[in-house]
Order: structure tokens, then C-alpha cells, then sequence
């Protein structure tokens, strides 16, 4: 059977349909539901195995990116987002989803004693929004989502809040320890981007793209790989094949089907 | 509505708790690019205002939670009162400036955060806004450097206030209605008192066509009120009705030789670029000059159409908001042909950014201001909406300082014959998205003026802030709406506003509205601003009773505001209520029929030197050309726009196959952009280009404009669209058509437009004038733009795997030139590099076997020939030929004429192609173009160098990195955050 993926829409999300395609091929079947739609209804989240937060502009990123996405997901949905985290369900969230979800403090999740979010995305190094192709090394084993990929990635990137950074720096060897680094940028030869512009895009540190809670299950990540799930999509097809976000996705499917 | 004592008001201050803050390198670096050199630093710091009764927990939690992030930021906050205000500082070390919005003006950050704030609890707060406060250091500080500072990078008095020290907030004015209409009494009025009511309501109606207005009340006996006034002038205006291209023209041509142009047009527009469309008859074209935008077919399935719009007056006096809302604008003219957005284009002309601040005309913002903020509201909008921008140029001339040229254009995907135009009686007028407030009066004739110094602030109305995510809102209803078949008709509300749309859509049978039924920001609004407002972010349709239920429950799905406002009937005249009192009635026949059609003279001006002439004493300097090459390269209307293109989001959507820039680094120029909609099965995509050139306007709009079309179809070519699939659209931004040579101007570049559809076989279907481009100086000096007509391009590929790009791909590959190679100097890059020797001559025309070379060209790609394609354009074949070189990092060895070697490299030419082949491929290629229009002109190598040959010997030899540090040196950044 096929998995199901429930998609979250807030207002001002614009890759719901691209993620949807992502997830289809594949393998899975997709649901975008606006979140004024789940909080009337009061759907049961647990009848799907995947839950993704696609990018956009939730709320036009008044007040910070993802902000007041995160302010939905803790005030109307904290114990159906909890209880399918808890379960050890599959979550995705990408860009604005990201940003949510670290915003939220879902991730990097397990945060001690403090109440206070360990980390965040902020504006990018260079002060803009930018829009460009990146390299990616999916490295976390522990994430259903990035474990066992043994290409690098290729997608672009569309963000101007992409700048990962932690409260305390000492927090990054803890990340790293756990597995929780999913991805990092690359330079196109496939070595570390070391913090170059424009590899490392927007100034993250230590080159981290996406990362992922403790328990493996909950993937963020600023890049889209969902905009390179065919050949068309990749400039430079002709001569690098094989680095699709594809792989990603077909991880994340394959687990939800196994669960 | 009172505020209750209870009521406070609070101040949050957000501040970056780290050095080197983005915002406000940006803001440091443009004060200095502006001549403030004493300014050593600038912090930016986020303020909230807040009003209610608020208890300190809550005040806390409201920062803590909503206003800032603990990560990166410090957030303080207090009670403010008129006694917190800070006196500005003595200090001349340290001065602040705070800005924010003026009241009425939508300030989308404030709306959110009141969202929030009631969403965490039931807190009494009943009005947010928001602004920011700068902290600038520096040496010898003073009041009147602060102002300047003010005024030149922090607040645009059109939107926003500021204040040294201390501001204090504004919340929206709570006004009382008077409900009071204005009546005039026309039937009595002298022609003067005719004239005198045109400008005092800036209606931009001539004598004549108050004259019939005039006819009108005698005719039914009666006088006019406010809102019939306005109504008819927003009708009859140029922006809505086009009464130049409408105008029968009388045309004095001083060349008798000269048989290009008749003597007179009766309807200049049917007579030229329709009658091309009419003519050409595409059985692929579905809708041309019906719609609001042009349709075309794209598989049997599908239907995709354009639309380009400009909106120039309303981005020069305030460019944030009216690129932004320019954007927004035509992104609502493809959801009125119930289409989903699926690409923007914009064009965009600005005057010299290293222009002195002392040389720009009173009242006029600086080039740098204006295209930072064109910029900063394009990508606002569009990435906000999710739409990539894909295609677009840039370019820079003296004339558009005083009046930039802002075109923004949006693509639209429809399932086949899925828009109704059918307004049926009995059907509701229902209004979707955002609230009317008093923002954007009388756009469209406010388009329709000349500008002056003082248009700022009086039209400062005219100008509003976008609202992307509404917007958003209104495609996600729409398309769902539009699928279930919910409604019979659709309308975008832009210029004029309500008048407009329900007029429009009432227009073939009737109607009625009631106007204390529409959605208001906030209360106040007397009737006619009501029924004119042009507050963004609105579509009107009409919708059967049946449908209100299902239409209901994707609006609340949404979160989109839906209104009824009326009702469509048969009575062929519209009538406007408030309350219960008849506030219009007007008959359609004259509303829509009524304008006189308006007699305009045209004088054909002759160009300084007669077009194609070669100055047979041409001097061609000897030494160092490699020096005029990089300037050329490094010339604002060359160099790469790198820094402006990625600030678009280019590939959300998920279908664009070749994207604006190109190569190995991803740095190469694009000529055009091809997507794929992944929503369509198969392999067809679409190919999007344009042309445009202002310095061959200068010389000779008739050239100009074959020009165009010449470089629109060219472009879209090398992207690999099929010639025999494009179409065009028109864009003209001209000068004051009342006066005779502007026009004869006009009437060279429509007849041009006819002669060059008809010989490319690409129809129009769709287009848009602008006219009164022109700026009164405070000295009496009028500024007007050269004549500048844009071209864009929609073509289909049939395969996705036919898409071109210019970079270079293969070292031992050969370089040919295609297409009939005359260079000429006339309206050339190379005359515009200062201190370098001007060649007087004639400016190049296209051969007229220019179609069937394309022809050849697209047949090569089908066959697998083209490696890669570029055209030659600003700075000749030297330029184009090391565009291709830079995009794929590849070197470069380019065989020149031997005595000709200077007007190859730098002169400009239309019609052709730089096309890479495998040798493999030669014989094949060679035979396929014959010998009379194809050229091997150059060989790809591994190096890194660029090297032109005169005959035998080396005449230029450079490196690439020199090459790409002279084209990739120019930056534009925003400075708005």
C-alpha cells in the first residue's frame, strides 16, 4: 500500500505542489490540507504515515520566516504534531517548513532542561534572498531520510532566511555527535564548502543545510530537493546526471512503508 | 469607534544581538553611495506598537513568543507616552532617525502581528503597527544631514513619516462617513468651467470629451453626481480605453518618397497591430485583445496566456510599492482569464545610477533609489506568490531618470475553454480578497498625466503596498472555483477599481450594487472613494445563486473574504446604491460608447542619417580595442545581472528548463527561458523571450520596432522555440501623443508593428500603451523618455530536450554566424562608452530574409546541430561572441574581416545568430544553410583566452578572467529590506 503524506498548506506556502509531485514519484499518495481545514475538522493525523511542511512565505514571513507558522503548530496543533513525532513518523519540513519547525522547536529537538529554542535560521550572510543551485552531502545515518544515500544532491535553493545558527556554539559538537547534521553543502567537486560563498549560500554554520531530531525521524532543510525530481528541472543534465533529490523522498517513502 | 482610557499604547524595540547586521551593511553602504560620507555606521532596529491594555506578563509573552528571535535578537519593550518621546540628541556622534507608516497605508507586518497577538490569548489589543528605527554614528553629525539621510534611504514621505529621535505611531484614522455626494451640474457649465472640473478632480478629460459628457446631461436632463463624474473619467481614460491607438490620425510625412505610412488612419490600432492578428489568422491563437490577457494554445489540452503591464508613474514616486503592485496587477489580469500563474517577466529601464544627486529634477527620486526598490517589490511579489521570474532585461538611460520604466508581465496555464465570459442577469457580483480602503485614487488617470514635482504628494494616493499572500489567496480560490465551473464571468479589479470591473463585466447587459456592502479597511470612505478605490488585491465575479454554498466553503477552506455586493441584470444601464440613496445610474451605450474618438496629428520625423547608412569615413581607431571591449562588457546595459536575477526565486514551480542565467558556473546570460508545467503530461514546454532596444528609438521608431521584433523572435529561437509557434505582445511607453512628432513617432512603430508581424507570421495577442511618460520640471523643462516599445515573445517547443542555452559546450567545436551580417554604428553600444570616438551612420536594419534564416536555424536544432545559440544584440558580434565564451569558461578564436575587423567586432546588427557545432556536424550544417547567409567565424579551445583575428594576424587577445571581472562588475542591490 501506499503511504500517505498529509501536506500542510498555510496561507502564503507555494511549493505544497511541487513537494506533492516530489512525493508521488516516489511512491506515495498526497493530501494538501490548509491548516483552517484541519483545525475545524480536527482530522486524525495518525491515519497517514508522512507529514511534510512544504515552502512559501507562510503569513508573508511577517515577524521572522516561519514564525507564525510555528505559532499555528504550537497553538492549535501541538499534540497531533507531538504524538505522530512521538511515534516516530516520518516528518519533513523544507524552507519555510524548516523554519518552522526549528521555530517551533521541534528541531533540533530534545533540548534539555531549557525552554529557550537552541537554534534558528536567520538572514542570510550576504543580506539577501537568493535563488541558486547547490551541492548537498547527505550524511546523517541516523535520519530515515538522508541515511544510506550515496550520491550528492543538486537542487536549488530559494530562501533569504537560511542562515542556520545555534544559541551556543558548543551545541554544534553534541549535534554532530548525535548524527543529527543530515546535510551539508558542498563545493561542486564534492568537497566541504568550508564556509565559501556561494556553495555554503547564505553563511550556515559549519556548512549545515538541514538537520534532523535525535530520534531520526524529523528531517529540516533549507534546499529544495523537491525541484530536482526530473531531468528538465537539472541545468546541468548533461553532465551530471544522478545527483536528483529524488532519493531523499524515495528514503522517507520507504521507510513509512516499512513502519 | 472611541478609544477607551483603559487603552495604551506600547513600544517593542527588536535589535540584531550580533555585529555585522545585513540590513544595515546594506543601509551603510547606499548612504555612502548617495555622498554621506561622515556616516561611519547605521544600526536597524524592528519596531511594534501596540495599542490596548496589556499587563506586563502578557507584554512578555507577546515579545518572547511573537516579536523576536532569541537566537539572533534583543527585544525591549515599554509604555509609550507623549513624555517618552526623545528629544533629538545634541550628540553629533550619534543620531537617531525612526519611520514609519502613514495611516491608511497597508502595512502588512502590523495586520499580522495583531493576528498573533489575539491568537496567543484573548489579549485586548485593538491596534498594531510597525516601523523601524535607525542609530547612525559618525562624525560631525547634523539635523540637516539626518533629514537628508531621511529622505534620501529611510522614509519615502509618499508612505511612510519620520522623525529625529522618537516617532510617534499611527494607527489607522477612525473617520465618520458623511455619506455625502457631490452632484455637478454640467448642462450650464462654460467650456472654461468644463476644463476647470477636469483638472480639479484630475479626470485628464480634453474639452471635447467633457463636451459629450456635457451632451449627455442635457440629453437625459439631468446633473452628474461625484461618483458618475469619476466613473466616466476612470472609464475614459487612456490606461482603460486606449483612445490614442483609438484615434483616427492624419499623418504628415515630410518625405514624399516615403510610401511606408497612409495618410491618414481612421482607427490607428484596428488598422495596424489587430488588423496583423486578423490577417495572419493562427489557428493556435484562442483569444488576442478580448481578454485581459492573450491566449494561446499549448497542446490540445491546454491553454497558456500573457500579459505585460506597466506601471511607471506609481513606481517612480514610491518604487517598492508600485513594482509591487505592479506585479500583483498583472498577476490579476491572468487570473481574469482564469489561468494559474506559472511565470513573471519584468523589463525594467532606470536612469544612470552614478548619476550626481545635484543634476536630478526637483521632486525626482535617485536612479539608485528607484532601481533598488523596483527590484525589492518585484521579488516581493513574486516570490511571495510562489511565481518564478524568468525573463527580464534591465536598462539605463538618462532619460528615465526623472520616469523609470517598470514592465512586469505574468504567464498563465488553463486547462482548454475553461474561462466563461458569460455574465448572466440574475447572477451576484461578488467580490473575492482584500478590503477596500482609500489607497490608489484615480490610478488610471493619474497614469494618464504628466508628471511634476508635485505629483508626489498630491497623488501620493495612488500609490499602495501590495498584499502577496492575499493574492496568493485568491489563485488558490480561484482555481478551484474555476474547475468546479462556480462562476460565469471574471474581472480583475485594477484601474478604477470596482467602477471599473463590475462596469466592465456589466457592460453587455447591467447592473446594480449596493455599496455599504463592500468590505472596508476601516470606516470613513465617502461613496465614490468606495465605488473608485483601487485597493489591491481584488477580483470581482459573477456567480449563479446556486453556486454561493460551494463557492463559500473554498473561500473559508482559504481564508479568502467573499462578498456580495449586487446583482447583474438586463436594464443595460448600471446603478450604484448607498444605503438608500441612488448614488449613479448611468447608461451603458454612452458609458462604453459615449467617448468621442479623438483626431490627433502626426508628423514623421526623419532620422539624423537615413537608416543602414555606412559612412563610407568611418574612422576606425587603431589602437587597443581590448580596452574598449571591457568597456563595453562592463557598459550598465551589458554587464551580467547576476545580482538582480538571483533575488527572484526563478525555479519554485518546479518547471523551468532553461533558466535565466546559464554554464558552467551558472553565470551565463540566458536569451530567453523555457518551462515545462509539470502539471502537463509530455514533453512540449514553453519558450518566453523579449526585444527591446530605446537607442534604435532614438534614431528611427520604425526600425525600431522591426527591431524588436526582429530580437523577441530571435531570442525565443535560441532558446529553440519553433518560429512558426509565436506570439507577440506590444508594449508601447511614450511621450505626450498630442503633439505631433510624438505621435508621428507612434504611427512609425504601429505601422511597423503591422508590417513586422505579418513578415515574422507572429500575431499579437495582447498589449498595453502607456502614454504621458514625460516630466514637467520645476524649471519648465519637460523630461520625456526616448521612445521605448518592449516585444515579448510566447513560443512552444514541441520537446523540452530542443531547449538551447548560450554557453559554450565543447572545446574543437566551430562557431557559426547565421543571418544577413551588416553591422552599423547608428544607435550602437559602442557610440554610448564615453570618451571613446563616436562613428556617425545609420543604425542596422534586418535583411527581410531574415524569417527564412530562422527557419534554417530551427530545422538545424530539430536535427541535432546546435550546441548552443546566442543572438547578437547591445555590443555587437565581440560581445555575444564572449558571452557564449564566458558561460561555458571556454576559450575562444574568432576570425574577423581583415580590413572590416573593428565594424565586426563592435558594430550592431539585427537578425543574426551565433550558433556552436560539432565537427562532426560541419558538412551537414554547411549544406543545410547553403553558403549565402552562414559564416564559420570562430573555434571553441580548452584555454582560457579570447582571441580575434584580422585575417592572419592576432588583433585582440585577452583573458577570460579579465573578460568576466569587466562584465560581472556592476552590482545593483536593494537597500530595503
Amino acid at each position: 500500500m501506499k503511504p500517505k503524506v498529509l501536506i500542510l498548506f498555510a496561507p502564503g506556502i507555494n511549493r505544497d505542489g511541487d513537494l506533492s509531485v516530489a512525493f508521488q514519484q516516489a511512491g506515495a499518495e498526497t493530501e494538501i490540507q490548509p491548516l483552517s481545514v484541519l483545525c475545524q475538522s480536527r482530522l486524525d493525523w495518525m491515519q497517514y504515515q508522512i507529514l511534510a511542511l512544504p515552502g512559501g512565505f507562510s503569513y508573508a514571513d511577517a515577524l521572522g520566516a516561519g514564525k507564525l507558522w510555528a505559532l499555528d503548530l504550537q497553538v492549535y496543533f501541538k499534540e497531533e504534531l507531538q504524538r505522530f513525532v512521538t511515534a516516530g513518523k516520518a516528518v519533513i519540513g523544507i524552507c519555510n517548513g524548516f523554519q518552522a519547525l526549528v521555530k517551533s522547536g521541534v528541531l533540533p529537538g530534545a533540548n534539555g532542561e531549557s525552554q529557550a529554542p537552541a537554534a534558528t535560521l536567520t538572514f542570510n550572510q550576504g543580506g539577501y534572498f537568493e535563488c541558486r543551485w547547490v551541492h548537498l552531502q547527505p550524511q546523517s545515518q541516523i535520519c530515515i531520510w538522508s541515511r544510506g544515500i550515496k550520491t550528492t544532491i543538486d537542487c536549488p535553493i530559494a530562501h533569504g532566511e537560511g542562515n542556520f545558527q545555534l544559541r551556543d556554539a558548543d551545541r554544534l559538537a553534541d549535534l554532530e555527535q548525535n548524527g543529527q547534521v543530515a546535510l551539508r553543502y558542498l563545493k561542486p567537486d564534492g568537497s566541504s564548502a568550508n564556509g565559501v560563498y556561494p556553495y555554503n549560500p547564505n553563511g550556515s554554520l559549519s556548512d549545515i543545510a538541514g538537520i534532523c531530531n535525535p530520534q531520526g525521524n524529523v528531517l529540516g532543510l533549507m534546499p529544495h530537493p523537491e525541484d530536482h525530481i526530473f531531468e528538465f528541472q537539472n541545468p546541468k543534465r548533461a553532465t551530471r546526471s544522478n545527483h536528483s533529490g529524488l532519493v531523499l523522498f524515495k528514503n522517507g517513502v520507504q521507510y513509512a512503508q516499512q513502519s | 469607534m472611541s478609544i477607551p482610557s483603559t487603552q495604551h499604547v506600547y513600544r517593542f524595540e527588536v535589535q540584531p544581538s550580533y555585529a555585522n547586521d545585513p540590513r544595515a551593511q546594506g543601509f551603510l553602504s547606499a548612504a555612502r553611495a548617495s555622498g554621506l560620507d561622515q556616516i561611519q555606521s547605521i544600526r536597524c532596529l524592528d519596531l511594534y506598537f501596540l495599542r490596548g491594555h496589556l499587563n506586563e506578563d502578557q507584554l512578555k509573552e507577546i515579545a518572547e513568543r511573537i516579536l523576536y528571535d532569541p537566537v539572533t535578537q534583543q527585544v525591549h519593550w515599554q509604555e509609550y507616552s507623549i513624555s517618552t518621546e526623545e528629544v533629538p540628541q545634541e550628540s553629533t556622534q550619534e543620531m537617531v532617525i525612526e519611520v514609519t507608516y502613514r495611516p491608511g497605508v497597508t502595512d502588512p507586518v502590523a495586520e499580522q502581528l495583531l493576528r498573533a497577538t489575539r491568537m496567543i490569548n484573548s489579549f485586548e489589543v485593538d491596534a498594531a503597527s510597525s516601523g523601524q528605527r535607525f542609530v547612525v554614528r559618525g562624525e560631525k553629525l547634523t539635523t540637516d544631514l539626518m533629514h537628508q539621510l531621511a529622505k534620501r534611504l529611510f522614509a519615502n514621505a509618499v508612505i511612510q513619516y519620520y522623525s529625529l529621535g522618537r516617532i510617534t505611531p499611527s494607527f489607522p484614522k477612525e473617520t465618520i462617513a458623511s455619506g455625502r455626494v457631490e452632484r455637478f451640474q454640467l448642462g450650464e457649465m462654460s467650456a472654461e468651467q468644463l476644463l476647470q472640473l477636469s483638472q480639479e478632480r484630475r479626470a485628464a478629460l480634453n474639452l471635447e470629451e467633457m463636451q459629450a459628457i456635457q451632451g449627455y446631461c442635457q440629453r437625459e436632463g439631468r446633473d452628474l453626481s461625484d461618483l458618475e463624474f469619476e466613473m466616466i473619467a476612470q472609464t475614459w481614460s487612456e490606461h482603460c480605453v486606449h483612445k490614442t491607438f483609438k484615434a483616427t490620425v492624419q499623418v504628415n510625412n515630410p518625405n514624399p518618397e516615403d510610401r511606408r505610412f497612409p495618410q491618414e488612419y481612421k482607427h490607428l490600432f484596428n488598422q495596424t497591430i489587430r488588423a496583423a492578428t486578423r490577417q495572419l489568422k493562427k489557428p493556435w491563437v484562442l483569444s488576442a485583445f478580448r481578454d485581459n490577457a492573450g491566449i494561446i494554445q499549448f497542446g490540445e489540452q491546454h491553454e497558456i496566456s500573457f500579459k505585460v503591464e506597466t506601471h511607471n508613474h506609481p513606481s517612480a514616486i514610491e518604487p517598492f510599492g508600485g513594482a509591487n503592485t505592479g506585479i500583483g496587477g498583472v498577476i490579476r489580469d491572468v487570473i481574469g482569464v482564469s489561468a494559474k500563474p506559472i511565470a513573471a517577466t519584468d523589463v525594467l529601464c532606470f536612469g544612470p545610477q552614478d548619476q550626481s544627486v545635484d543634476t536630478l529634477p526637483d521632486g525626482v527620486l535617485h536612479p539608485r533609489r528607484i532601481a533598488s526598490g523596483v527590484v525589492s517589490g518585484i521579488q516581493d511579489y513574486g516570490n511571495k506568490m510562489g511565481i518564478p521570474t524568468v525573463n527580464g532585461a534591465i536598462y539605463y538611460d538618462p532619460g528615465y531618470t526623472a520616469n523609470p520604466l517598470v514592465f512586469c508581465g505574468c504567464i498563465g496555464l488553463a486547462p482548454r475553454d475553461t474561462h466563461p465570459r458569460d455574465v448572466q442577469p440574475g447572477d451576484y457580483i461578488i467580490v473575492l480578497g482584500g478590503k477596500t480602503g482609500r489607497d490608489g485614487l484615480r490610478g488610471a488617470t493619474f497614469s494618464s498625466m504628466t508628471m511634476d514635482a508635485q505629483t508626489g504628494e498630491v497623488s501620493g494616493a495612488s500609490v499602495q503596498i501590495g498584499a502577496p499572500i492575499v493574492e496568493k489567496g485568491l489563485v488558490d480560490v480561484l482555481m478551484e472555483a474555476r474547475d468546479q465551473q462556480l462562476y460565469h464571468a471574471i474581472t480583475d479589479c485594477g484601474a478604477g477599481g470596482l467602477s471599473s470591473a463590475v462596469g466592465e463585466m456589466a457592460s453587455e447587459c447591467g447592473g446594480e450594487v449596493q455599496l455599504v456592502d463592500v468590505p472596508l479597511k476601516y470606516p470613513g470612505l465617502e461613496p465614490w472613494e468606495i465605488w473608485l478605490s483601487e485597493a489591491q488585491e481584488r477580483m470581482v465575479i459573477a456567480v449563479p445563486e446556486q453556486n454561493l454554498d460551494a463557492l463559500e466553503e473554498i473561500c473559508e477552506k482559504y481564508g479568502v473574504q467573499m462578498t456580495n455586493i449586487g446583482e447583474f441584470n438586463g436594464s443595460g444601464r448600471m446603478r450604484v446604491y448607498y444605503q438608500d440613496q441612488e448614488v449613479l445610474d448611468l447608461d451603458n451605450q454612452f458609458l462604453h460608447h459615449g467617448l468621442p474618438q479623438r483626431k490627433l496629428q502626426a508628423t514623421i520625423r526623419m532620422p539624423q542619417h537615413p537608416s543602414e547608412w555606412l559612412n563610407p569615413d568611418a574612422n576606425y581607431p587603431s589602437d587597443n580595442p581590448e580596452e574598449r571591449l571591457l568597456r563595453l562588457l562592463a557598459h550598465p546595459n551589458i554587464t551580467s545581472k547576476e545580482s538582480v536575477i538571483r533575488v527572484y526565486d526563478h525555479e519554485v514551480q518546479g518547471g523551468t528548463v532553461v533558466k535565466p542565467l546559464c554554464g558552467v558556473l551558472d553565470d551565463g546570460p540566458a536569451d530567453g527561458s523555457v518551462i515545462k508545467p509539470l502539471s502537463v503530461p509530455g514533453e512540449k514546454a514553453l519558450v518566453l523571450a523579449a526585444g527591446m532596444n530605446p537607442e534604435y528609438g532614438k534614431q528611427d521608431p520604425y526600425q525600431m520596432t522591426l527591431h524588436a521584433i526582429d530580437e523577441a523572435v530571435r531570442n525565443a529561437l535560441c532558446c529553440g522555440a519553433d518560429p512558426n509557434q509565436i506570439a507577440i505582445l506590444d508594449n508601447f511607453c511614450w511621450g505626450d501623443p498630442t503633439r505631433p512628432e510624438t505621435m508621428g513617432d507612434l504611427v512609425q512603430a504601429a505601422q511597423a508593428c503591422f508590417d513586422g508581424a505579418l513578415h515574422y507570421g507572429t500575431p499579437f495577442i495582447s498589449g498595453k500603451d502607456s502614454f504621458n511618460n514625460e516630466y514637467l520640471g520645476s524649471d519648465g523643462l519637460r523630461h520625456a523618455i526616448p521612445p521605448t516599445l518592449l516585444i515579448s515573445a510566447m513560443g512552444v517547443i514541441p520537446d523540452w530536450r530542443l531547449a538551447l542555452t548560450s554557453d559554450l559546450k565543447q572545446a574543437d567545436n566551430l562557431l557559426y554566424l547565421v543571418g544577413y551580417f551588416a553591422p552599423r554604428f547608428g544607435g550602437s553600444h559602442h557610440n554610448l562608452i564615453k570618451g571613446m570616438p563616436v562613428i556617425e551612420e545609420g543604425m542596422p536594419v534586418c535583411h527581410p530574409k531574415t524569417p527564412g534564416v530562422y527557419q534554417q536555424v530551427y530545422q538545424a536544432n530539430q536535427a541535432g546541430w546546435i550546441q548552443s545559440a546566442h543572438d547578437l544584440s547591445e555590443g555587437g558580434l565581440a560581445v555575444a561572441a564572449i558571452e557564449m565564451a564566458m558561460g561555458g569558461r571556454l576559450g575562444l578564436r574568432l576570425w574577423l574581416d581583415e580590413v572590416n575587423a573593428y565594424r565586426e567586432a563592435f558594430g550592431e546588427t539585427g537578425g543574426c545568430i551565433l550558433l556552436e557545432v560539432a565537427k562532426q556536424d560541419q558538412v551537414a550544417f554547411e549544406t543545410h544553410f547553403g553558403n549565402k547567409s552562414v559564416r564559420l567565424i570562430g573555434k571553441v579551445l580548452s584555454d582560457q583566452f579570447i582571441e580575434i583575428m584580422n585575417g592572419e594576424y592576432t588583433w585582440l587577445k585577452m583573458r577570460m578572467e579579465d573578460l568576466v571581472q569587466a562584465w560581472k562588475h556592476q552590482q545593483i542591490r536593494e537597500m530595503q529590506a
